[in-house]
């Protein structure tokens, strides 16, 4: 039986992306609310409840683009010319953003520049993360295995769009995950936070859902034709059950619920994107196939994958758990 | 303000710009990362408060040092696609993969367990905080295992066929994986690390030293140090001389650039110490060096042709003047470092090793010897496989985006400011970290955040800092 590794691979990558924006959309998310945070001691509570992970998750998006060019090198070589500048300023804003975690606690006098690092760094790479995502929803040109496009293409009020929404879903995450990891005033002023962020989010999955089908008559016709017009319904309606159990659980004072439910949102407008896209890698027109590399690649790469990424699932929860809990004030090896 | 250069040049010093500031890290992660293994495996062992204090400064060191290696380490994982997509189109599906088994069997590994190394000694236990910062450890040596296996196939390449879109694909991923070069840069990268860690901790002993004799601390990293030096040096001399003779057999020119070989020698080349390359009119001006001991090293035989330069087209060579340079500067950090070595084993023998105030300023002023010499090096093995990126197949100047020269520019521009501030600052931390001791000063008293109720390892540490070993 010969298996269709392209897909395969297409999947891997998409579960790579997706774990990334989760996993470091929290920690970004607390970069993006830090200066909600309140003292210095909730501060550093906030960045010590992700200190132990961030590596780990950021790790996720090398995965994403180590392995997008290892198995797609056409995609890669055409998305990352095609998004020059928000890569560059993504991959800046995570310089900043990750530094300041050592940086911080390094110095007394300079501490409040590396916090304005660590926001401006969150804020930088969340946004651009959203542009590139827009971009691509929009579309790449392509002509003879290269980008063809302007150096300004990516930018436009969809993608705009999309980069605000990205940096308000990252800050609910990071709200909902500080109201699970914290307590006291810190857990309280991002219980808060999380309403408006919450209907903020919401309100700009709706957006971009609506904006998205015009933007191609694929989508269109995805949507609004059978089958795929069945998740036109199906969506909304888990999209609301999420938002019931985010609000409700905020509401009743949940710890776990509220971020929970935020990762399930995330999940489904991927799941949203996913359904858009397929089976393009480079929409309008590159597909998986066209993208893919030759089937050695693909074989020997998912080889590794195969056996490494449910080790690296099983020790990254490992670390989960031991960092499990609530983080207090003066945990922390500094 | 960039219309005069081109895109490919601003390409290339970007790349050179952003993976040479890379490289300063992890060539110091890789050796502190088996160091504080030891360290640690040492206090547990022998239950020796010393070997604690020192793990417990030294991981601080090494977090600000990892960090700044993840941080630029991204960015090159990205700037493959984003300056150099043709490239990544071609070459991809060879060496994409390889860095794919990088970041499934090393990066996460390194990042999974960096956590529990730092903050978790009391949440998961002595031993298992032994098995993750060994694992720590073990994450650092299997990145530099893939990733030189990766710049080994560009610059020894086989395995491979090539497809009607004109890209590499893989037939035989052991020869890939296993290219000729690759044994032998894998270790002479891997002793350097090792070296530049030694000499960095040396470095820190010594200087410690020099402000007071009886500190303990001091003593252990001066002694463990000296210890690589002397040991070290010579293997890493020796690894530098085959990773030579392999070099010539498969790029032959970059060995001619470096020796500085403009013509063929039939009857016993020489080894030229000095001279002013001028790739120009093809000529070593005002060369000084002894007849035939090129001949000797390379083929081990005082009468034995080599060729020189005369026999590569010139569109096909690389800059010799770089080349011929950076090899100098790499082997005389060799030998210096050979000398140190040796000297700390003299006193070693004499029982004066603590008290040899000039050995100490030595020391201290070659902490920063490793980082030289691996940076020279790589300038050496990068710069002397041009005009190629996948060597003998695929061009620098044929592997470029179809960039604008302004977008790379600009893009340059900002990383350059970025990187001279943001690791500056992180820079200026580590040395300040080491210019503490620790088992006092300010980081082992203040403690700022430690979880409650378990007593810093580091005051522990003080009370057993009696002076006078």
């Amino acid at each position: 039986m010969e298996f269709d590794l392209a897909f395969i691979w297409a999947g891997l990558i998409a579960f790579a992306v997706l774990t990334y924006v989760i996993l470091d959309g929290f920690d970004l998310g607390v970069g993006i609310l830090f200066p909600l945070a309140g003292s210095e001691t909730d501060r550093d509570t906030a960045m010590n409840s992700v200190a132990p992970v961030w590596d780990g998750n950021e790790t996720w998006l090398v995965l994403g683009g180590g392995g997008l060019f290892a198995v797609f090198p056409l995609a890669y070589a055409v998305v990352m010319p095609a998004l020059y500048m928000p890569i560059t300023l993504m991959l800046l804003g995570l310089v900043f953003r990750g530094v300041a975690f050592e940086y911080r606690w390094k110095t007394r006098a300079w501490k409040p520049v590396w916090d304005v690092a660590f926001i401006g760094g969150s804020v930088l790479a969340a946004f651009c993360q959203g542009i590139a995502l827009g971009a691509l929803v929009q579309g790449i040109e392509v002509e003879e295995r290269a980008y063809a496009g302007g150096w300004w293409d990516w930018l436009t009020p969809f993608s705009a769009l999309t980069g605000v929404a990205v940096v308000t879903g990252y800050a609910l995450l990071g709200a909902t995950w500080l109201v699970m990891k914290t307590e006291g005033a810190l857990q309280h002023r991002m219980r808060r936070a999380a309403w408006p962020l919450g209907l903020a989010t919401l309100g700009f999955m709706g957006l971009v859902s609506l904006a998205t089908p015009f933007l191609e008559p694929v989508y269109f016709a995805r949507w609004f034709n059978l089958p795929g017009s069945l998740f036109s319904i199906v969506m909304p309606v888990l999209v609301l059950a999420a938002a019931w159990a985010l609000f409700t659980g905020l509401n009743e004072g949940r710890d776990a619920r509220p971020f929970l439910a935020a990762l399930s949102l995330f999940v489904l407008g991927f799941i949203g994107i996913g359904i858009s896209f397929y089976p393009m890698m480079v929409p309008p027109a590159m597909t998986i196939w066209e993208a893919a590399a030759p089937r050695s690649s693909l074989a020997f790469a998912l080889v590794g994958a195969l056996i490494l990424v449910p080790v690296i699932l099983a020790y990254t929860g490992y670390a989960y758990w031991v960092f499990r809990g609530k983080v207090r004030p003066g945990d922390g090896y500094h | 303000m960039f219309e005069s250069f081109s895109a490919e040049i601003l390409a290339r010093v970007q790349f050179a710009f952003t993976v040479s500031f890379h490289i300063i890290f992890p060539a110091f992660t890789i050796g502190l990362a088996s160091y504080l293994a030891v360290l640690n495996a040492q206090w547990l062992r022998t239950r020796d408060r010393t070997y604690l204090t020192l793990f417990e400064h030294w991981k601080k060191i090494f977090a600000v040092a990892f960090g700044m290696g993840v941080v630029s380490g991204i960015v090159m994982s990205y700037q493959f696609g984003t300056n150099w997509s043709v490239f990544s189109d071609k070459a991809g599906p060879v060496i994409g993969p390889l860095m794919a088994y990088e970041v499934l069997s090393a990066f996460f590994l390194e990042a999974g367990f960096l956590g529990i190394m730092l903050f978790g000694r009391e949440k998961v236990g002595e031993r298992l905080h032994m098995v993750a910062t060994a694992i720590v450890a073990v994450g650092t040596l299997a990145s530099a295992f893939w990733i030189l296996s990766v710049n080994s196939w560009m610059q020894t390449p086989q395995g491979f066929a090539m497809n009607e879109a004109g890209q590499f694909v893989p037939e035989d991923w052991w020869a890939i994986v296993f290219n000729p070069s690759f044994p032998y840069r894998l270790v002479h990268m891997v002793l350097a690390a090792f070296l530049t860690t030694a000499f960095v901790v040396g470095a820190v002993g010594a200087l410690h030293l020099l402000r007071d004799l009886s500190d303990r601390c001091a003593r252990r990293n001066f002694s463990m140090a000296m210890w690589m030096a002397v040991l070290v040096t010579p293997l890493q001399i020796f690894a530098g001389d085959l990773h030579g003779i392999n070099t010539l057999e498969h790029q032959p020119a970059k060995i001619m650039a470096m020796e500085g070989h403009f013509d063929s020698h039939p009857e016993g080349a020489p080894l030229y110490l000095f001279g002013i390359p001028d790739q120009e009119n093809q000529t070593l001006d005002y060369a000084v060096g002894i007849p035939k001991l090129s001949s000797l090293i390379l083929k081990h035989d005082l009468d034995a042709a080599l060729d020189g330069l005369d026999t590569v087209a010139r569109e096909d060579q690389p800059p010799v003047g770089i080349v011929f340079w950076s090899f100098r500067i790499m082997v005389a950090v060799g030998f210096a470092m050979l000398a140190v070595g040796a000297w700390s084993l003299v006193r070693r023998v004499q029982g004066r090793l603590y008290d040899s105030r000039w050995l100490h300023r030595a020391a201290l002023v070659m902490g920063p010897s490793g980082f030289v010499a691996v940076l020279a090096g790589w300038v050496t093995t990068e710069v002397g496989r041009q005009p190629f990126t996948v060597y003998g197949l695929l061009r620098t100047g044929d592997s470029l985006a179809p960039v604008a020269a302004p977008a790379v520019g600009a893009s340059l521009m900002a990383f350059i400011v970025v990187y001279f501030f943001v690791f500056g600052a992180g820079t200026f931390y580590i040395l300040r970290l080491m210019g503490q001791r620790p088992d006092k000063g300010p980081g082992a008293v203040e403690g700022p955040t430690r979880t409650a109720g378990i007593t810093p390892a580091t005051q522990l540490g003080r009370e057993h800092a009696v002076p006078g070993e």
